[in-house]
């Protein structure tokens, strides 16, 4: 994209966040809920689609470009990100990356431009961080497929139109290859979407658990078509693994809004006459957080540049994504103890993002599994 | 419907403004410039008119090359095209000239309504929808929280925005608008807006090409002039009053030394 556009676009959104939505941070944290006039603000906008490409009605953001943007959607709750990360991240992904061209064509400009919500249902309750031994199952009846099984924290699920449901087709194949991906939609008989999820943190980003019984879709449904069975496994991978830079890059901003939080608190806060800032011990946290948020930015960059250039596509974003949720989580904790008893209180701002940013070392992959797929991965190279 | 709304490139409304010191002029290249917000009142109403009714919205404004970024920011929320008159010589104008110079281009759109905003907040003047409603000929609605069209009857309505409620106002088309803050919640440009702004038509006039009286333009020829200009004083420290027992005396005398009470 043009880079006086793309600079122009990131202003827009600064502004739009820091007039529209910090100051009702904590409205949505205690109603649970984004209030309708920022979700419809954000749609026109086009903060639903900026991930899928320009020929399906998003604006075709570079992995580079997202990342840049999603520093500026970290700056804030993440329940902001969220109404729209599903559509741009894991669940549009499944179609840009195994959709035939006509689910293209369909799926994408709906997802782009917010008429249509979508959810990944991947997880189930006992193939998370393991996702190939998933238990929902699928198998073809005519011109249908009949899916039944049960999935758990599933984004955006209370409000999706469409969930794009993983199940296995073949029990024969290694557990891998075997499965498969449908698009189901609201209100299918047969779907029941649970109660939202009540979580510690991300308060107003919706999840639940999605059960289904029987549920038909038309073969048309299966993505990636005849030759989207079994392949449903690979094509998940490769959504996550573009999921794991932008989650990084989300990090990235709550760290630096973080930083700030901190650093004009340190600024103000008296003890002993004197701001709390000209205290040594506390410069050391603000110090160590700073150069928290420098190396996870720095880091963010350079794996997109190489995700972009197709150099490195499994290993950064898994190492990217590690170490910038474990360092939100650093920064948050310092936040908290530079904030003090406030630090504790409901009502500022630290002490949500510390909550919220507790899921960031879980969800999209924990930061164990990371660590596995990093070291397997090197292992592997080695041991040809 | 033919609808121009007005804008202006003004000093951020957060920044530390000043003046020249010799031209004794709003200083604008210390300082970052954004749309006036105001006006971003006018191009929204502007906007939704058009969505309703159809029709065009062109934008036009008087201002440095810099200003450019201001009508940019107007396209990439929806407008369709611009007029920007720029020139060395317009330096220094007053509300007089500048809204001279605004109806002879206006005038040449033909327009069904032009919008302005209530004020700027660099000069917070306030007159330019008057002024050119009389260079223009066109009747005059001020101070609008809603605006209501019907282009078959060719009026406009408004809800003129008083102490005390609204007064329903309607003239003809073609009128000039002045807009209130209530009236709407501005967009955010979209980000296909920004992407397309750049290709939108833009016009940029000289004072030649606007057909203007190089004689007339500008600080040397302005009919108002600022012939002094002093930086506000800082603030003084109050005065603390210790209640020893007359505390309520002591501050009833300093009120009455005041003439406050």
């Amino acid at each position: 994209m043009d880079a006086a556009d793309f600079s122009e676009i990131l202003t827009t959104v600064r502004t739009f966040i820091h007039e529209r939505v910090i100051p009702v941070e904590n409205e949505i944290d205690e109603k649970d809920e984004v209030p309708l006039d920022i979700r419809d603000a954000t749609k026109e906008m086009g903060l639903w689609g900026f991930a899928i490409p320009e020929e399906y009605g998003g604006l075709g953001l570079s992995m580079s470009e997202e990342a840049r943007l999603v520093f500026e959607l970290g700056y804030t709750t993440p329940a902001l990100r969220s109404m729209f990360g599903t559509n741009n991240g894991i669940a549009g992904h499944v179609i840009i990356e195994g959709g035939t061209e006509e689910q293209k064509r369909h799926w994408l400009p709906l997802l782009a431009s917010g008429e249509v919500t979508a959810s990944f249902g991947l997880t189930e309750a006992d193939a998370g961080s393991d996702p190939s031994t998933l238990t929902t199952s699928a198998y073809r009846d005519g011109d249908t497929w009949v899916i039944s099984g049960a999935k758990r924290y599933i984004t955006n699920a209370p409000i999706a139109d469409a969930i794009f449901v993983f199940a296995r087709t073949n029990p024969a194949v290694p557990a891998t290859r075997g499965i498969s991906n449908f698009i189901v939609p609201k209100g299918s008989p047969g779907l029941t979407i649970g109660p939202r999820d009540h979580k510690m943190g991300q308060a107003g980003a919706w999840s639940s658990d999605v059960y289904l019984d029987e549920v038909r879709v038309p073969h048309t449904h299966l993505v990636g078509g005849d030759d989207g069975a079994g392949y449903g496994f690979a094509t998940a991978m490769r959504c996550l693994a573009h999921g794991r830079i932008h989650i990084a890059a989300l990090c990235v901003g709550l760290a630096q809004r973080l930083v700030d939080e901190s650093v004009s608190w340190a600024a103000q806060r008296h003890q002993s006459g004197r701001p709390i800032g000209d205290y040594q011990l506390i410069q050391g946290m603000i110090a160590d957080s700073v150069t928290d948020l420098y190396a996870g930015r720095a880091l963010v960059i350079e794996t997109a540049r190489a995700f972009d250039a197709g150099s490195d596509t499994k290993v950064g974003p898994s190492a990217t994504k590690y170490f910038c949720s474990e360092m939100v989580g650093r920064v948050a904790d310092r936040a908290v103890q530079i904030h003090g008893g406030a630090g504790y209180i409901r009502g500022v701002p630290v002490e949500r993002f510390y909550r919220d940013a507790r899921l960031f070392r879980i969800y999209e992959g924990t930061s164990q599994i990371q660590q596995l797929i990093i070291a397997r991965h090197l292992l592997r190279e080695a041991a040809r | 419907m033919n609808i121009v709304v007005t804008v202006k490139q003004v000093p951020d409304t957060w920044a530390e403004k000043k003046l020249d010191p010799t031209t004794r002029t709003t200083d604008r290249k210390s300082v970052d410039n954004v749309m006036n917000e105001m006006d971003e009142y006018g191009v929204e109403e502007a906007l939704k008119i058009k969505e309703a009714h159809g029709g065009e919205v062109t934008v036009v404004t008087m201002g440095p090359e810099k200003a450019l970024e201001t009508v940019r920011k107007a396209l990439s929320m929806g407008a369709d095209k611009a007029v920007h008159i720029t020139d060395e010589a317009l330096a220094g104008s007053d509300a007089l000239q500048t809204s001279a110079a605004l109806a002879k281009v206006i005038a040449t759109l033909s327009p069904d309504i032009v919008i302005t905003a209530a004020e700027a907040s660099d000069a917070r003047g306030g007159v330019l929808g008057a002024l050119l409603a009389e260079h223009l000929g066109f009747p005059q609605l001020t101070q609008a929280r809603k605006v209501t069209v019907d282009p078959g009857a060719g009026t406009v309505r408004i809800e003129r925005q008083a102490d005390n409620g609204y007064l329903l106002v309607e003239a003809a088309t073609p009128v000039v608008v002045g807009v209130v803050e209530k009236i709407n919640q501005p967009r955010y440009p979209s980000f296909k807006g920004i992407m397309a702004a750049k290709k939108k038509p833009l016009t940029t006039l000289s004072v030649a090409d606007a057909g203007l009286d190089p004689g007339t333009v500008g600080l040397a020829n302005a009919a108002s002039t600022v012939l002094d200009a002093q930086p506000a004083p800082p603030r003084q420290s109050g005065t603390i009053v210790k209640d020893e027992g007359d505390g309520g005396t002591r501050v009833a005398d300093f009120l009455a030394a005041q003439k406050l009470i």
